[in-house]
């Protein structure tokens, strides 16, 4: 495939000049230039996050006023929500569709899907990516697989239910919730669809960079973006087929009688034929891919934040091998330790003592890049852009969600804790809001790029601050009522008196919850409006170093209207001094780019 | 207190309202820089806001602390469950630890480095030094915690069965439990779902001699001070038995019998005068006095005053009504336990009676 796609590049470079009679259709839709695709990824993921996030708005409201009715339910949930009563197999569905919407559809893809393919050929110096068509194939597959999840929620006995994990014999019987019947399958088909296009895109953002680095652009050149998308790609060639086996398990024995995950069931009055299969299993399958999925999520949002806080420090990323090395380990550790979420499955405790050592083990490479990042701040000149903001959001809470990990990961403490509301304070703070803040980040950042327009800042700076607060006012609170001992996936809990004293907390995250959603609106007002009426854009605005910001404005095909700039430098001379020691490497600006030969005032570093 | 709290909220949120109003006017005032690129201006206020921020942050840390604490679990009512407190206090202290120092150094770095015309960044770019020594304290830190909590979960999962250890099946199926004493013999009788008929109501192998003084109820009683082993099956679908008090989970897994082992300390009857636990109870009944004033304002039924049990819960996603598959936990003296469990009718006696 690799030499295939050399040749189409070739191409390219040879024919630079010349522009394709594009019309409507190839242009704006079966688009193979990467800029309009990772465009087309972007608002797709910003579609579906503001439906995941309208979901977890309805089931908030559910969780803080179990007995009060709400006409929303009866307008968004039809007859599921008839009189303002939410049923309670809605309520796990919302929960399900919310967990898979936000991870798979916004982080892993709009997330990852927009910046990989804006940025690997861009901050390379490529003309496209390897396979321009594969690319495109890969957004359509993407695309279609949104569409199909969106239908699920209209099947008559409603959308899958069983949790974003779908666990089997749950998932596997409709006799068990109405969710796992037509549902269920229509969640299977979209995921099965979703897996094929996160491959492909994978597979083409791998050979990109290993093919079509620029000359000069060794690996130790490499922003760290590049870094984090490329490793990334590679987690998710290792994992996301493994989940796709599982899948397919799950569907023959939902549809074809196979035994995988089913044995020894009765259930609707009836004993199942069904012997010999386990539930473990499919856990052990599902996390191979579970687990490192958090990384997918999360290791593009630390790439965005490293290149975005070197540039807004005017200071180059502290310890740029280190946080390669963090990278390669993380990854690395990320395949080995998925048996952290089945400590109390029932799989042999001895795999618990390895799991929980492996995990800790993640901590390490996790808490390196913290402290890098906080360095990097230290004594900088902070430009606070919105983005940089989001960048140091997404520090702060990639810690405060991380170092509850600790205790997650510690298999004697999980036992009390496990599936409980901390565990939703957990991933959400580590995760969810990490990458999200991540993804902010790189929309502020890269958008004059993207669009050719500003977004305005102080919509921006509105929208960061209640963001923050907003928060961790939701998941802060989580951890106290999940040390209480409440379960998660609870529809309610007022059949448990015991939990009665939990109520007032859990009006506070939603009141938090409903802020913080309805500030995203702001977001969404500037994000629009700036695509149409935005300051025109300068070329670098954040005075930057990588090659991106080389190309012009004005987005052509081919990126680079002569030849493609060539690199003589890493990506982080910022406020590099000059031999003597008196002003700049070049004189009266605090940045040298990345295709500025090496000047003869300068050190020449080891990088 | 809460009521406040969400006053407050609803105030900061006004706040931040009436702020971008005034934002929105300085942006249009001002027509002189609308690079929308961040000036000084911008960097001096941002930057004070993270110190702000930081304030936030630790106010609602200390919040936190003073007002849910008291919603916690009591002390442990098992054995291990006093060494997974420690490991978690110790865990906490550390993680908290670090949390507060981070996050100042985070902010407060913010603040104070925040961009202005005239100053120089540092070219900083490497220091093996500084990077191995916050590689080495983590590595240190989490060996410890790693080495502590392993032993503690083998002596936890290390389950040796001896004379006196009491054998219970819990039997879980969408949305209830039922538990399974051994009876004299202190066997379980075979059983699988295929005998599930009738009154068998778990699938007991009513051909198996073992079976036939076993005990089937629909709650669980314990003695205390005797070590309980729990053999778990399932019927259907994924449930996960989660006993918070004692400290005690596991799933039950259909076509599979996981286990779980525990010796509760504290009887229901001790429980029930813990302090915690009665500022605990009194508070909750004050909040559904509360709401049944209102209830009974609207003509409905009124809610029943609440007393302490411990609780099984069911933790693992499981169908519509996963929020309410409960069992309560009794643990009584062992002279109690033995005149209950003379009162039970065998499985023999169910099936002949
Ligand atoms: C306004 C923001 C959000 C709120 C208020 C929110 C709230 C919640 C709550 C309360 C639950 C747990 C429900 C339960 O277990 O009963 C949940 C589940 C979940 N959320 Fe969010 N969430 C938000 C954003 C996100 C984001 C950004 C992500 C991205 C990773 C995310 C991913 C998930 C996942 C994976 C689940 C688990 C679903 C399941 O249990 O099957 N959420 N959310
Ligand atoms: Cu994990
Ligand atoms: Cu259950």
């Amino acid at each position: 495939m690799s030499t295939e796609a050399h040749n189409h590049t070739a191409d390219h470079h040879d024919d630079h000049g010349h522009h394709h009679k594009d019309t409507f259709i190839t242009k704006y839709i079966f688009s193979i230039d990467h800029k309009m695709i990772s465009k087309q990824y972007l608002i797709t993921g910003l579609f579906m996050g503001i439906i995941g996030i309208a979901m977890s708005i309805l089931f908030r409201l559910q969780l803080a006023w179990p007995d009060k009715q709400f006409t929303v339910y009866e307008i968004f949930l039809g007859k599921w929500g008839a009189d303002g009563i939410m049923d309670p197999n809605v309520y796990l569905a919302l929960v399900t569709i919310h967990g898979t919407i936000m991870v798979f559809f916004v982080l892993t893809a709009g997330l990852s899907g927009t910046f990989s393919n804006l940025l690997i050929p861009l901050q390379i110096g490529a003309r496209d990516m390897a396979s321009g068509f594969l690319n495109m194939v890969s957004y359509w597959l993407f695309f279609l697989s949104s569409v199909i999840m969106i239908m699920s929620l209209f099947v008559e006995a409603g959308p899958a239910a069983a949790g974003w994990t779908i666990y089997p014999p749950l998932s596997a019987l409709p006799q068990a919730m109405p969710g796992s019947g037509a549902g269920m399958t229509l969640w299977l088909v979209s995921m099965a669809i979703f897996i094929a296009s996160s491959l492909l895109g994978s597979l083409n953002y791998i050979v990109t960079v290993i093919n079509l680095r620029t000359k000069g652009m060794s690996m130790t050149r490499l922003p760290l973006t590049i870094w984090a998308f490329f490793v990334t790609a590679i987690i998710g060639v290792v994992s996301f087929p493994v989940l796709f086996s599982a899948a397919l398990m799950l569907i023959m024995d939902r549809s074809f009688g196979t035994s995988f995950f089913l044995s020894d069931i009765y259930i609707a009055g009836e004993v199942l034929h069904n012997q010999g299969g386990s539930p473990v299993l499919f856990e052990h399958l599902f996390w191979f891919l579970g687990h490192p999925e958090v990384y997918i999520v999360l290791l593009p949002a630390l790439g965005i934040t490293s290149e975005i806080i070197a540039t807004n420090s005017r200071k180059p990323i502290f310890g740029y091998r280190a946080m390669v090395a963090s990278i390669l380990a993380i990854a690395f550790l990320s395949t080995i330790v998925w048996g952290h979420h089945m400590f109390v499955s029932g799989m042999n405790p001895f795999l618990g003592s390895v799991f929980t050592f492996t995990t800790l083990l993640i901590a390490i490479p996790s808490a390196v890049k913290a402290f890098n990042y906080i360095t990097t701040l230290w004594k900088g000149n902070l430009q606070l852009n919105p983005a940089m903001l989001f960048s140091i959001g997404l520090v702060s809470t990639f810690i405060s969600g991380g170092l509850t990990g600790i205790i997650l990961g510690d298999s004697a403490l999980d036992i009390n804790v496990h599936d409980t509301y901390f565990v939703v304070a957990h991933f959400h703070l580590v995760m969810g809001i990490s990458a999200l803040y991540g993804l902010f980040a790189g929309v502020y950042h890269w958008f004059p790029r993207m669009f050719g327009r500003m977004m305005n800042k102080n919509l921006g700076y509105i929208h960061f601050w209640v963001t923050v607060i907003g928060a961790y006012g939701i998941f802060f609170p989580m951890h106290f009522i999940g040390m209480a001992g409440l379960p998660r996936r609870y529809y309610t809990n007022t059949a448990f008196p015991y939990f009665d004293d939990l109520a007032n907390i859990n009006v506070v995250i939603t009141i938090f919850a409903i802020i913080t959603a309805a500030v995203q609106l702001v977001f969404l007002y500037n994000f629009i409006a700036s695509i149409f009426y935005g300051k025109k854009a300068p070329q670098n605005p954040w005075k930057s170093n990588t090659l991106e910001w080389t190309a012009p404005v004005k987005h052509i095909h081919g990126n680079w209207p002569g030849a493609i700039p060539h690199v003589y430098r890493w990506s982080y001379d910022y406020s590099k001094l000059n031999k003597a020691g008196d002003d700049y490497v070049i004189a009266g600006q605090d940045y040298v780019p990345q295709n500025i030969p090496l000047q003869d005032n300068e050190e020449e570093m080891s990088h | 207190m809460t009521g406040f709290l969400i006053i407050a909220v609803l105030v900061l949120f006004a706040v931040a309202v009436w702020q971008m109003k005034g934002i929105f006017q300085l942006s249009q005032i001002k027509k002189g820089d609308d690079s929308q690129v961040a000036n000084d201006k911008d960097n001096r206020f941002n930057g004070k806001l993270m110190l702000w921020f930081l304030v936030f942050f630790y106010v609602f840390l200390i919040y936190g602390f003073w007002e849910w604490t008291r919603v916690l679990l009591p002390e442990a009512a098992s054995e291990h469950g006093k060494d997974i407190d420690l490991l978690m206090l110790i865990s906490m202290v550390i993680i908290m630890f670090v949390l507060v120092i981070t996050q100042f150094l985070l902010h407060y770095f913010a603040f104070k480095y925040h961009g202005k015309k005239d100053q120089k960044a540092v070219f900083f770019a490497d220091n093996d030094k500084l990077e191995f020594i916050w590689t080495i304290i983590p590595v240190i830190v989490l060996a410890a915690l790693i080495i502590y909590g392993l032993f503690t979960w083998t002596d936890i999962m290390n389950v040796t069965e001896d004379e006196d250890t009491l054998v219970v099946e819990l039997y879980a199926k969408q949305f209830t439990w039922e538990a399974r004493y051994s009876g004299e013999d202190n066997t379980l009788g075979e059983a699988n779902v295929r005998f599930v008929e009738g009154i068998n109501t778990i699938g007991i192998d009513a051909s198996d001699p073992n079976s036939m003084d076993d005990v089937v109820t629909r709650e669980l009683r314990l003695p205390v001070g005797r070590k309980v082993l729990f053999k778990m099956r399932s019927q259907d679908v994924l449930h996960s038995a989660y006993m918070p008090h004692f400290r005690a989970q596991m799933n039950t897994v259909p076509g599979m019998i996981t286990q779980f082992a525990f010796t509760p300390t504290i009887t229901t009857a001790e429980m029930r005068q813990n302090p915690e636990i009665i500022a605990k109870v009194e508070n909750i009944n004050q909040l559904r006095n509360d709401k049944n004033v209102e209830l009974a304002a609207r003509g409905e039924e009124t809610l029943d005053p609440y007393e302490f049990d411990y609780l099984l819960l069911c933790n693992k996603i499981c169908g519509a009504s996963h929020y309410n598959m409960q069992m309560n936990i009794i643990v009584v003296s062992q002279e109690e336990f033995d005149t209950w469990m003379a009162e039970q009718t065998t499985f023999g006696e169910t099936l002949n009676p």
